[in-house]
């Protein structure tokens, strides 16, 4: 179990999609499909869509919260949001997609060892207290 | 919490002045809880950029703060819309049904909210701004590069929703950029090797600012080397660039803007951690990166991006005077209602339109991509558009100085000024 910072608070559980590279929720994600469409991104064309994100920093891009609030609102955004370096935009998307619809997405940030034992893991669960659990890796199939 | 908060900040958060200042206080003490603000400090205005659509989410945000009583505390004007309200034309409806009715909502719902409706990526040509030592809220990228460089003025970039936020509570998180000690400079960008001709051109602050911008990532630059005069729009060149190409949100240069005297002050005593010499060599790396196209037959002009300001135009009206561009070429400049009216008193949009030329206001072309044969080899005398348009548009761009895109825009090919491009640049 891993005690993270929440920079926005949930519940949230799901298997693990580790980015290789930092990802904008602004016009590298496509809110629609849940997709990834940069296509210099080494993960273009997965999917986010209800996984535990975790990526170590985002790309900034002042129209971020707007992706993330977009994707919230279409039901394509991630379960949560695992961070290393805490990102304000996000955290703010969040909050606003939960005031505007009633639904979540987690946003949390945790140090760099815990970020390295985590992306270990399949499959992960998050409380409200923003404790970080693992699943077992049949959780989630596929 | 361990953050100061007055009367009137409690009472928002606990919703005495309704759901929408309710949340926008949430907002606002969200960030300064990330960013470790121990207080609160006082704005005085706010350029929004949550009115540039990005999906509907924008749109039911707007909507929500007009109907659950949200109030503006402070001046807020907007940045350009994805359409203009002037020129419904420039991106026709059925072009993109609920993009284009989206954003157009979107922009009557912040004008509704009581934002000054200015539509501009380059609020601080107009009167009546922030000026040195104010505290404002700004997120356009060259916006928040210029006024805290050029002006003086103190922010950070503030994401979507939260500029409006801090707008409705008239407060920000004392964090970074709004405090003395974040707004030191880290590295030294020298300029003293490259020739004083090349400083008296305009186009050499979008190639330096460009480099810089890739020097310096998010740091802060200090350029020295720079003459001290330096004009408005080669200010709005340089800090456009820079932002564009690295994250920049604020920069010094020495004897020019006002936080920079000295070298000393700029560096708030401290030594640089990092000295780089510009060269001929860097400007003209910057030069190839900015040009994705060879030269060849030319299909339109792009200017104004950042939106074109007065004493441009007054460069631009002598250069088209009595000629004609090239027929089928398209030749746009994009520019905020409030200066396309002032240039048009001054005879200078006739001109422009006899020559060929569309004027367009509240929108840019970079990301109006419906916009009239928008489409094959562009030239551009704007790093920022230079920078961006090949991704977001999927066009073949040229960057070149004003005359070069005017005289190209005459010959329907791109056409280099032999006297500029002397000396290896």
């Amino acid at each position: 179990m891993i005690q993270a910072r929440i920079l926005h608070g949930g519940e949230a559980h799901g298997r693990v999609l580790a980015l290789d590279a930092p990802l904008s929720f602004w016009g590298a994600f496509d809110p629609r499909t849940g997709r990834i469409i940069d296509i210099h991104h080494p993960q273009c064309g997965s999917c986010i869509t209800g996984t535990i994100l975790m990526m170590r920093e985002t790309r900034g891009s002042g129209t971020a919260p707007g992706g993330m609030a977009e994707a919230i609102r279409l039901g394509t955004a991630p379960s949560a949001i695992i961070l290393v370096k805490p990102d304000i935009n996000l955290a703010i998307g969040a909050e606003v997609a939960e005031a505007l619809y009633g639904k979540t997405c987690p946003v949390l940030a945790v140090t760099a060892a815990d970020y390295a034992e985590l992306a270990r893991h399949a499959a992960l669960a998050i409380s409200g207290d923003g404790k970080i659990t693992p699943l077992p890796r049949d959780s989630f199939p596929g | 919490m361990s953050l100061a908060l007055d009367d009137r900040d409690r009472a928002c958060l606990d919703g005495a002045h309704g759901p929408a200042m309710r949340l926008a206080m949430r907002l606002v003490l969200k960030a300064a809880g990330i960013l470790g603000a121990r207080e609160l400090i006082p704005v005085s205005f706010a350029h929004i950029d949550a009115c540039f659509y990005s999906g509907e989410a924008h749109v039911d945000f707007a909507q929500y703060l007009l109907d659950h009583g949200a109030k503006l505390s402070i001046p807020a004007w907007t940045n350009n819309g994805v359409v203009s309200l002037t020129d419904p034309d420039i991106r026709p409806e059925a072009s993109d049904p609920q993009m284009v009715k989206g954003a157009r909502k979107l922009m009557q719902l912040y004008e509704k909210l009581g934002c000054r409706p200015v539509w501009t990526c380059a609020p601080y040509q107009l009167p009546g701004g922030p000026q040195f030592g104010d505290q404002i809220v700004a997120g356009e990228s060259n916006a928040v590069s210029f006024y805290n460089a050029v002006i003086g003025a103190r922010t950070n970039k503030y994401g979507d929703y939260l500029d409006v936020a801090c707008a409705l509570i008239g407060k920000a998180p004392y964090a970074g950029l709004h405090r003395d000690e974040g707004r030191r400079g880290r590295l030294l960008i020298r300029t003293e090797a490259v020739p004083d001709g090349w400083k008296a051109e305009n186009i050499f602050y979008h190639l330096l600012g460009h480099h810089v911008g890739k020097l310096a990532g998010q740091a802060i630059p200090v350029i020295s080397g720079l003459p001290p005069q330096e004009t408005a729009d080669s200010l709005k060149a340089l800090a456009a660039a820079a932002a564009s190409a690295g994250g920049v949100e604020m920069w010094h240069a020495v004897g020019v803007t006002p936080e920079a005297a000295t070298q000393d002050d700029a560096f708030q005593g401290h030594a640089p951690e990092h000295i780089f010499e510009v060269t001929p060599e860097s400007l003209a790396q910057a030069r190839r990166d900015l040009t994705s196209a060879k030269d060849g037959p030319l299909d339109m002009v792009a200017l104004g991006t950042p939106h074109f300001s007065l004493t441009e135009f007054e460069r631009l009206a002598p250069l088209v005077a009595g000629r004609k561009a090239s027929p089928g070429l398209a030749f746009y400049v994009s520019t905020s209602r409030h200066i396309r009216d002032e240039a048009a008193k001054r005879g200078w949009i006739a001109e422009l339109e006899a020559f060929g030329a569309t004027v367009i206001a509240d929108t840019c072309t970079y990301y109006s991509p419906a916009v009239r044969r928008c489409r094959g080899r562009i030239m551009t005398n704007a790093a920022k558009w230079a920078y961006y348009a090949p991704g977001m548009l999927g066009v073949e761009v040229c960057f070149g100085s004003l005359a070069e895109c005017v005289e190209s825009a005459v010959r329907g090919e791109v056409w280099r000024d032999p006297q500029l491009w002397a000396n290896g640049l």
